[in-house]
């Protein structure tokens, strides 16, 4: 399977870009030596997902150093480190750091790594200085190191005619050293043809440049990695008059095709204003308002909305004119003109909507590359299964709700599925099954996350929580209230933090972002089977093709999705079980008969079952049949929450706008067969 | 709270320092005022779209331009006699507070009265009944050309019973 990483790349960095600015505004409002842990929380899980994120897209360097970052929120956190003015202005400039690794990462263009490095030899420093954590053996601090010269550098530098066609800039590259340490250039001029044969687009002179300081031959390299191919290098310590070194070929990193140099033509004097101070630009512009959620649309399709909105002005300025001097005559035009208003509108609406719906694809493709990359770190045979991939679903949901998969489904590869070895002493085949599936069920997405790994340690959850004061020895907990405690900030059961997971953050950000989006998270788990998370998230915004039934004088609508068929009422096969629970014998079925107008305490038309219909739906895979007055037309309609300036409302999942302008509720069939299961005592204490 | 207190939020909120503006309207012929910036919109009585199960208070909720509004029934959250809805029957829509979230709900009135500024000085907390009246929605009482004018505490008021958001009820889903 062949992925467009670039997509979500840019996607990653966006969020990681607010993540920062997150990140940053805490910081700002923090005070030395009153570290609320709230605002640790928020920091910690910001850089966790910025960690998480830059792994999958292989941004070692980013994720590297927010590793570092990280642990030290960690000790932070867990109360082992005071927050003095030192750290937090560390941790700015941490998240300055990060964010010029970002854009460079987007850009492609090269980054102050003198910057990094300095900050982040302060923060193994700090690391450094009791309390000691773990630091997994991996993060070499390899930018500071490298053997820095003493004296430094002696650089001959000499272009190839062509070097500046390929996108480089001189400048650029002489900026980055002056940023080094002091730095003495020569020119040599003997290449300068006369000026009638110069040509503006070749590289004529060659540099000598002395680099005084202390830095690393790895930094000197970094600088000319691009031009690399394109120039003759020697690079040679000062005061170390040997023969010049040739620059090693295989300088050149894979990094290169990742994030192409931007193609600069080569103004060599003009370019003056520095990346960097673009970047502080830019910078500035990130920074207002973090709150504000934004939703990132093609331009192709603004285009498409603005042609359309075109049509529908001329056409209305059409039937403007029309009707200031109409006559009957005319009546042929204006049937034309109404068609052609009706088909904009539709038109606009499709547009408008296919804006925010896209299929839970978006979110799932990423997965096959970071399952198969932790598969190759941790060392485990991973099958990762997709389904309902079509599944349509909310942008902004969507763009929430990709966090949270990716830190269920990292838990699941990391925690959940054994090592070959243990699965086989297990009985259980070498390859390990992750299963990603979505689908509609009465009004809310399903997205099911499941593994036939080892499951949940039941035991060992319920004596972590004891451990951590959540509960009581004594407590009689069932399952549900025990695998809840997953959920708790900084809950890990887990004995080794590793680089994928383990810290204890990642399920309370799972939970808080779902229930933010109005969601909830179910853990269902049999030891040594596996588990399986299953998010339910409501359709805020979703279309939702609708049956309108009548009941009384109102008007509901039942999801088509949910309804298996209707029918009329034959008396004969109608039983009562104890005179009130009626049940309706379908083929080899006996259905239970919910007469819609007493679950929602209308008046019908008629109380006998033999003057309505029978609609058969089904939810929460239970059948039953809701009795109405009257089938309606089939519509598709846009789902409007009603808890925005309500609240939640038994079976109803939400309310729709009809053509005519009223509203119209949707029933959520599962929830009616519950509230008619509970019979009257949840209608009744929801009217208490 | 105390409801000094929440007289001094009230006025907070509004970022004047020498009394605020409210829109008053009458209710079983006394005159109950609400803070003006709360006020979104005034309109007639329209049919409603009935909630099931809820108290009959709630009426049900409308279309406010592509917004799904609740309408309460003033005259039956305060116990009063119903009345027939008629056209002089007005519809406020307010914009409730709950935390730093807000929700746009209506409320039914007889008619709407007048705007009024009142000094701070001159609302006075209001007695305590004890038990027999719940004076937790009045935010204080104002006299204007001798009449009383009750001000009510509309966060309170439409934040409160069967309209409380349970948070709870979404994690029970």
């Amino acid at each position: 399977m062949s992925i467009d990483m670039e997509q979500f790349k840019a996607t990653f960095i966006e969020e990681s870009l607010e993540g920062l600015d997150i990140m940053e505004a805490v910081l700002l409002e923090m005070q030395p030596g009153m570290a609320d842990a709230e605002e640790v929380d928020n920091i910690f899980r910001a850089a966790h997902s910025i960690k998480g994120g830059s792994a999958t897209f292989g941004f070692s360097d980013i994720s590297n150093f927010t590793h570092v970052v990280e642990t030290l929120l960690d000790q932070v956190r867990a109360g082992e480190r005071e927050v003095t003015q030192e750290a937090i202005n560390l941790f700015l400039s941490s998240v300055d750091c990060i964010r010029d690794m970002l854009a460079g990462a987007q850009e492609g263009f090269e980054i102050n790594l003198e910057q990094v490095a300095e900050v982040k030899a302060g923060l193994d420093r700090m690391l450094g200085s009791a309390p000691q954590a773990a630091v997994p053996a991996e993060i070499e601090p390899e930018a500071t190191d490298g053997s820095p010269a003493a004296g430094g550098w002696k650089i001959v530098f000499k272009p190839f005619p062509d070097m500046l066609r390929s996108g480089n800039d001189v400048v650029r590259l002489f900026r980055e050293l002056a940023d080094m340490g002091e730095m003495i250039p020569k020119v040599e001029l003997e290449g300068l043809p006369a000026l009638v044969d110069m040509e503006p687009e070749e590289a004529c002179l060659s540099w000598e440049v002395t680099l005084n300081g202390s830095i690393g031959r790895e930094q000197v390299d970094e600088v000319f990695e691009w031009v690399d191919g394109d120039c003759e290098l020697s690079i040679t310590p000062l005061g170390d008059e040997k023969a010049p070194e040739d620059m090693p070929a295989d300088k050149l990193s894979t990094a290169v095709e990742a994030s192409p140099a931007p193609l600069q033509a080569a103004p060599l004097v003009e370019n003056r204003r520095s990346n960097n101070d673009r970047r502080q630009g830019d910078r500035r512009k990130n920074r207002s308002s973090s709150e504000n959620s934004s939703i990132r649309v093609g331009i192709d399709k603004v285009d498409a909305l603005i042609n359309l909105v075109g049509e529908l002005v001329i056409t209305q300025s059409m039937l403007g004119q029309l009707g200031e001097d109409f006559s009957m005559d005319k009546v042929e035009r204006l049937k034309d003109g109404l068609a052609e208003l009706e088909r904009n509108t539709r038109e606009l609406q499709e547009n408008v909507m296919s804006i925010r719906m896209l299929p839970i694809s978006f979110a799932f493709n990423r997965f096959p590359r970071m399952v198969h990359d932790l598969c190759g770190k941790l060392e485990k045979k991973i099958e990762l299964k997709m389904s309902g991939e079509q599944t349509e679903l909310d942008k902004t949901v969507m763009e929430k709700i990709g966090d949270p998969l990716v830190h269920l489904v990292r838990n699941a590869v990391d925690h959940g599925i054994e090592t070959p070895e243990i699965r086989i002493k297990a009985g259980k085949s070498e390859t390990g099954t992750v299963h990603l599936n979505a689908y509609h069920q009465g009004g809310n997405i399903l997205i099911e996350i499941s593994d036939d790994g080892a499951g949940l340690n039941r035991d060992r959850i319920l004596a972590k929580a004891i451990e951590r004061g959540l509960a009581n020895n004594g407590d009689n907990l069932s399952d549900a209230e025990i695998f809840d405690f997953l959920f708790q900030p900084g809950f890990s059961t887990a004995d080794v933090v590793s680089d994928v997971s383990g810290r204890g953050v990642g399920m309370d950000v799972v939970k808080r972002n779902i229930t933010a989006l109005g969601g909830a998270i179910d853990v269902e788990s049999r030891s040594g089977n596996g588990s399986t998370f299953t998010i339910r998230l409501p359709l805020t915004l979703a279309i939702l093709d609708g049956q309108l039934v009548r009941v009384g004088e109102q008007t509901f609508i039942i999801p088509l999705v949910s309804i298996i068929e209707s029918l009329q009422v034959e008396s004969s096969r109608v039983n009562a079980i104890a005179g009130s629970a009626e049940l309706y014998k379908l083929r080899d079925d006996y259905l239970p008969i919910i007469r819609l107008y007493d679950a929602f305490g209308l008046k019908p038309d008629s109380a006998s079952l033999e003057d309505g219909l029978l609609v058969v739906v089904e939810g929460h895979g239970q059948q039953a049949g809701l009795l109405v007055d009257d089938l309606l037309a089939q519509q598709q309609v846009v789902i409007k929450s009603l808890e925005t300036n309500f609240k939640k409302v038994g079976g109803i999942s939400g309310a729709t706008i009809l053509g005519d302008g009223t509203v119209a509720l949707i029933v959520d069939i599962g929830g009616i067969i519950e509230l008619s299961q509970n019979g009257r005592k949840c209608a009744n204490s929801a009217a208490a | 709270m105390d409801v000094a207190e929440q007289i001094a939020s009230g006025l907070a909120s509004t970022g004047e320092v020498d009394g605020s503006q409210f829109l008053t309207f009458l209710l079983a012929g006394e005159e109950y005022g609400v803070d003006i910036l709360r006020v979104q919109e005034i309109k007639g009585w329209n049919a409603v779209t009935p909630i099931p199960n809820t108290p009959e208070y709630i009426r049900g909720v409308i279309n406010l331009r592509g917004t799904i509004v609740p309408i309460v029934d003033l005259r039956r959250r305060f116990g009063l006699e119903p009345m027939e809805y008629g056209p002089m029957t007005v519809v406020i829509v307010l914009k409730v507070m709950r935390e730093d979230k807000s929700r746009v709900m209506g409320i039914v009135v007889d008619a709407v009265s007048d705007v009024y500024n009142v000094q701070d000085e001159s609302l006075k907390p209001a007695p305590d009944f004890g038990s027999v009246v719940n004076v937790d929605f009045v935010q204080g009482l104002a006299t204007v050309d001798e009449t009383m004018v009750i001000i009510l505490d509309i966060d309170h008021l439409l934040n409160s019973g069967e309209l409380a958001v349970m948070d709870s009820a979404i994690e029970h889903k």
